[in-house]
């Protein structure tokens, strides 16, 4: 039934038939290697461990794997795209630019764009890749809260990922501002309208991002660096170690017959996860080139050079950059504050203050987590979200908060295409923002103790079949299908948590920090139901006389 | 707790912490059902029938074949729809032809390994076993006599004086890098940049782009006219000028407007010119509705109100546009009276009162 | 509406001569007009073009935005209201010639465009320019559309007819501001229009072009498609194989 292999692939196996010539070429080759680099002690470690099949696992594989069509497409933009804001005219072939002044920047986008084979092809996948790329990411992350795979050991590797997040959404920021276009460039007016809201030291950090005033002849040359060279640097560094993680404290799987958290169970490196995952690279890869030689994106030969004086209506930044400057629109008018001869934007620095709190709180979940619950076992065995309400609430509220300032990122775009005001959404959203994730947490977390019972009673009485029988009696019963151990396995395997009990410390005291966990404590765990227990499945038996 | 990562089955077999400082996990009995063990191995069609099986084999060497069509189709696209000057058709069939290609043959190999992983691989699933994640109590004693021979052989916890001057210099060696930084800027003081603008009592307000002169004649009732300051093209910071000095130039039935007293000066005959940059954060503020004076902003949906001296009536920004006062000079053209009387744009610390 | 009733007023006082190509009045043309306004257009505009409390005068219209707005449906007005939205001709070429040269008669102001203006042969590059500092920002710098306060809209400019535009520029139909020949000559609306013509007659280089609407269109596609598309993929990868 089950077989632990650890015994190593070495590369002086002993061969049962006559070694052909490809074997042989392959022998020597990797004999010739293992003697300079011993590879082959990586090799027995790495080759036939286990990793877990389950879809959702997955989804850190394609933001992996969109890094990479990223960094290959934008190696070749690399090539060709010049980071300059010096002003030059366009002479190439999209006729409503023809003789208009521009940076040299939106020049080389543009000839990228039409005067070289495949270059608007690499411009459309490295900007697709890049919106699947931090799509992947956050998904992911949705993925690793909702079944609890920061816990313990891996909370650590949470906080990277959650780094990593930050960083793509900065790459994303800073490459798509380098075109130097009339949306992007009213973007970066934005974030200098942002920095200068700064108090004290605003209108210096300003003078000091843009080289002088804005928009200056500076900024396209310094995002480029932090572009290609800075990010990207921390970025694989971080990646790395992220994936070191991954290996070290193996892959979580979810609770399942024969599965438990001193073993993992799946399947190994060599050859089916190398053929699933390799394959699956290409998968991704090819998903993005597809898109990209289908559909535009970030027609920048539209927006033309960027002025200060033009705009676009339905002026918005790149998806995940919504959330923040829908914050930006759902803040109400008024808000400057005067500190006698100085001026405090509120309207500005309340988003720039709860976002990142917001973001902080993200960061740091699990260790609130592990504060409160207490649990310092190490964790393989996933949750099943409907297991775990208060947290799958606190999730949804979570998202809740997130999509409404996403929404209001496009409230005019949602305002002209469901004939309604932009006022009517403006309000609206600012109402949500507050009652949607409130109203979502309750829902979910009913939803969540619903289920959970229902599961119980599928444990206990099996799925009702549909098929009605009348019993010599004369009474009519539904028969249910019982369910087999295994899947009653999945059902119940759940852990049980009780609210944290008071108790006094050495000193006889109960501190204020006990008080405090305890509150969150019972929040979490007030409600819940217990898992079945053996004793109830022989009554639940003998009660349906089977 | 006697055993770190916990027990395989959801019994716990510790005994219950005496403080509150301990686990919230309640401690089953151990009623709690058993782990159930694998189920049966199921074959695959694949695995029983040798039909089957080379139907799948043919089917991944199939998709590997495909690839390999696709990637040489790439090639030949590449010289065959090239990109023809004057054609702009031509960049669109080069883009799809040469990324349809390279599609198929990227997924032709994913789609066939997988395949071949899924329909032919070794399915049967694998057990390993964890190791706890903290190292052993033996080699926890190692590393710790790493450390303690360390700092023994070293003297660094003995020689404090070391020690400290130690953290003091590493500490302070980053600083001058974070000096370094202070040239990104230009050596003056941007505050006074703000607070002024390209206009100056006699500059003329002239078009966007074209910097021709408007008259006053010129504006006619429900009109926009979006204006920049005479002189400016040729500034050699045109763009930065641009930025603070861009105007928004209207014109309402003089009982339309409500201007305050003390700028009742400041239009021309129902003329109205006010700053375009948004005092939210600064974007164009340039949807001149003629009929409701409202003017909106596209970015946040800041609206201000052209016949109440442009105050806010809805949206984030918290300060009505500036007005720059104007009237005609002896031609009729129009002119500035002065520079703006407050920045533009957003707010900032230094602002001052307005 | 008193704002209504007083913009249409005033264009009689503050108009320059823009191309005011009144065409000579036709009599009959005249006559059939008068009729035509009488049973659709008196009720709200007024039995002399004055206006009335449900619409504004037409006094200092003129010929262009009769056929402006009748033209493309806009009138007559199904609701009175800001938002005038285009929807079917209710009047045959002939009745819209007959109601055009009425009105001009009666309230002269800019003249139906001439051809030269309209044939899209001007510098693109020059009109593209010109959209993006007067245009975009209402109309989105594809001409997509885009939202104003209170409901109202600019709408999408796909499609239009190149003598739609340069009226439209030339009256400010609606909410729309006024773009007389000296804010923008009729050579750079002609410019305009050619860029409009441009964008009208090649479709964009990099493909399907998701409505121009930006970002958002193409973070919808990506979350909705690119990542639905492939968590579908990975469901397949992991299943197990029949």
């Amino acid at each position: 039934m089950s077989t632990t292999t650890d015994t190593p692939t070495t590369t002086a196996a002993p061969v049962a038939v006559a070694p052909t010539r490809g074997s042989r070429f392959t022998s020597a080759a990797a004999n010739y290697i293992d003697e300079r680099t011993s590879i082959s002690g990586l090799v027995k470690e790495v080759g036939r461990k286990i990793f877990p099949d389950h879809w959702s696992f997955m989804l850190g594989e394609v933001a992996l794997y969109s890094f990479i069509a990223i960094l290959l497409s934008g190696t070749f933009l690399t090539f060709f795209f010049d980071p300059s804001m010096v002003e030059v005219e366009y002479e190439g072939s999209w006729i409503p630019l023809k003789g208009i002044e521009m940076s040299a920047a939106y020049a080389s986008s543009l000839d990228i764009s039409f005067e070289i084979r495949g270059g608007l092809l690499m411009r459309q996948v490295h900007h697709w890749a890049a919106l699947l790329f931090i799509a992947s990411i956050g998904l992911h992350m949705l993925r690793i809260f909702f079944t609890g795979a920061y816990r313990k050991p891996r909370e650590l590797n949470w906080f990277i990922g959650f780094v990593l997040f930050v960083l793509a959404m900065a790459e994303g920021f800073t490459g798509y501002s380098l075109p130097d276009d009339l949306l992007s460039g009213n973007g970066l007016r934005i974030i200098d309208g942002m920095v200068k809201a700064i108090p004290v030291a605003g209108v210096w950090v300003s003078y000091l991002l843009f080289g002088g005033e804005f928009p200056g002849t500076e900024i396209v040359g310094r995002l480029y660096s932090l572009h290609i060279l800075l990010l990207p640097a921390i970025l694989i560094a971080a990646l790395g170690v992220h994936l070191l993680l991954l290996v070290i404290n193996k892959h979580t799987q979810f609770a399942g017959p024969g599965k438990t958290n001193d073993n993992v169970v799946g399947v190994p490196v060599m050859p089916v996860f190398a053929a699933k995952a390799g394959g699956f690279f290409f998968i991704v890869f090819g998903v993005i080139m597809l898109i990209a030689a289908t559909f535009t994106i970030n027609p920048i030969w539209n927006y033309g050079p960027y002025d200060p004086s033009p705009v676009s209506a339905g002026t918005q930044p790149d998806w995940y950059i919504g959330f923040a400057d829908g914050a930006l629109r759902l803040l109400p008018p008024g808000l400057d504050l005067h500190l006698g001869d100085f001026t405090v934007p509120m309207g500005i620095l309340i988003p720039l203050l709860v976002l990142p709190l917001f973001l902080a709180a993200v960061a740091f979940y699990p260790f609130i987590e592990a504060w409160i619950t207490g649990d310092k076992r190490e964790h393989h065995i996933l949750d099943r979200p409907r297991n775990t309400p208060v947290r799958t609430a606190i999730g949804a509220a979570g998202v809740t908060f997130y999509a409404v300032l996403w929404a209001a990122a496009s409230s005019d775009l949602i305002a002209t295409h469901f004939g309604l005001t932009i006022e009517g959404v403006i309000h609206t959203l600012q109402a949500l923002t507050i009652l949607g994730p409130v109203i979502a947490y309750f829902i979910t977390k009913a939803v969540c103790i619903g289920l959970m019972k229902k599961d119980r009673e599928i444990a206990l009485h099996g799925y009702e079949s549909g098929r009605i029988v009348r019993l010599p009696g004369g009474e009519y019963i539904e028969v249910h299908q019982p369910v087999d151990e295994y899947e009653r396995w999945r059902l119940t395997s759940f852990t049980e948590y009780q609210p944290l009990m008071i108790r006094p410390n050495e000193q006889g005291r109960i501190t204020v920090n006990q008080r405090v966990r305890a509150v969150f404590s019972r929040w979490f765990f007030e409600d819940r139901i217990v898992p079945v227990t053996k004793a109830e499945i022989e009554q639940a038996h003998h009660g349906e006389g089977h | 707790m006697a055993d770190d990562h916990g027990a395989g089955t959801a019994v716990e077999k510790s005994a219950p912490r005496t403080d509150s400082s301990g686990t919230a996990v309640v401690l089953a009995e151990s009623d709690a059902i058993q782990n159930p063990g694998f189920p049966p191995h199921r074959l695959r069609v694949t695995d029983t029938d040798p039909k089957k099986e080379k139907l799948a084999e043919r089917r991944v060497s199939g998709l590997f074949f495909l690839s390999i069509i696709g990637s040489v189709l790439a090639v030949v696209f590449y010289i065959v729809f090239p990109i023809v000057p004057g054609d702009l058709a031509s960049i669109r069939v080069n883009t799809l032809s040469l990324g349809l290609a390279i599609a198929l043959g990227l997924l032709g190999i994913g789609i066939g390994a997988v395949h071949w992983a899924k329909s032919l691989m070794s399915d049967a699933e694998i057990v390993e076993q964890r190791h706890g994640t903290r190292g052993t109590d033996a080699t926890r004693a190692k590393a710790v006599e790493v450390f303690t021979l360390g700092n023994k052989e070293s003297g660094f916890g003995r020689r404090t004086l070391i020690r400290n001057s130690l953290i003091g210099a590493i500490a302070l060696t980053p600083i001058p890098a974070v000096v370094l930084f202070r040239d990104l800027a230009p050596a003056e003081d941007p505050v006074p940049l703000l607070k002024h603008t390209m206009w100056k009592e006699g500059v003329r307000l002239t078009r966007d782009p074209s910097g021709e002169a408007i008259k006053a004649s010129d504006v006619t009732l429900g009109s926009a006219f979006h204006v920049i300051p005479e002189g400016l093209n040729d500034s050699h910071h045109r763009l930065e000028e641009k930025a603070k000095a861009s105007v928004l130039l209207m014109r309402l039935q003089p009982e339309d407007l409500n201007e305050l007293p003390e700028r009742e000066s400041w239009s021309y005959d129902g003329i109205v010119a006010y700053s375009k940059i948004c005092t939210h954060v600064g974007c164009p503020v340039a949807l001149y509705e003629q009929q409701t004076h409202n003017l909106l902003c596209p970015c946040h949906q800041s609206q201000f109100d052209v016949a109440n001296h442009a105050r806010v009536i809805f949206g984030p920004a918290s300060r009505p546009l500036p007005q720059l006062p104007i009237t005609i000079d002896e031609e009729g053209y129009l002119v500035a009276q002065s520079d703006f009387h407050e920045p533009v744009g957003p707010s900032f610390w230094e602002r001052g009162i307005n | 509406m008193i704002g209504l009733v007083g913009t249409g007023g005033a264009y009689a006082l503050f108009t320059t001569t823009a191309s005011a190509e009144t065409t000579a009045a036709d009599e009959q043309l005249v006559d059939e007009g008068a009729k035509l306004f009488a049973a659709n257009c008196a009720t709200c505009h007024g039995k002399s073009l004055e206006g009335t409390t449900e619409g504004p005068t037409l006094l200092g219209v003129g010929e262009a935005a009769v056929h402006f707005q009748v033209d493309t449906g806009r009138m007559p007005l199904a609701a009175s209201g800001p938002q005038a939205p285009e929807k079917p001709v209710q009047f045959t070429e002939e009745q819209i010639k007959a109601l055009y040269t009425y009105v001009g008669s009666k309230a002269p102001g800019p003249g139906i465009p001439a051809e030269e203006y309209l044939d899209g042969e001007g510098d693109a590059a020059l009109g593209a320019e010109l959209f993006r500092i007067n245009c975009a920002m209402c109309h989105n710098v594809a001409g997509a559309g885009g939202a104003l306060t209170e409901g109202k809209f600019a709408p999408s400019l796909a499609g239009v007819e190149s003598v739609h535009v340069y009226e439209a520029m030339v009256t400010g139909p609606q909410n729309m501001p006024v773009f007389n020949d000296a804010n923008i000559s009729p050579e750079d609306k002609a410019n305009i229009i050619s860029y409009l013509t441009f964008l009208n007659e090649n479709p964009s280089p990099g493909g399907f072009d998701l409505g121009n609407l930006g970002p958002v269109s193409e973070g919808l596609f990506i979350w909705i498609f690119g990542l639905g598309a492939i968590v579908a993929i990975t469901v397949w990868l992991t299943a197990k194989s029949n």
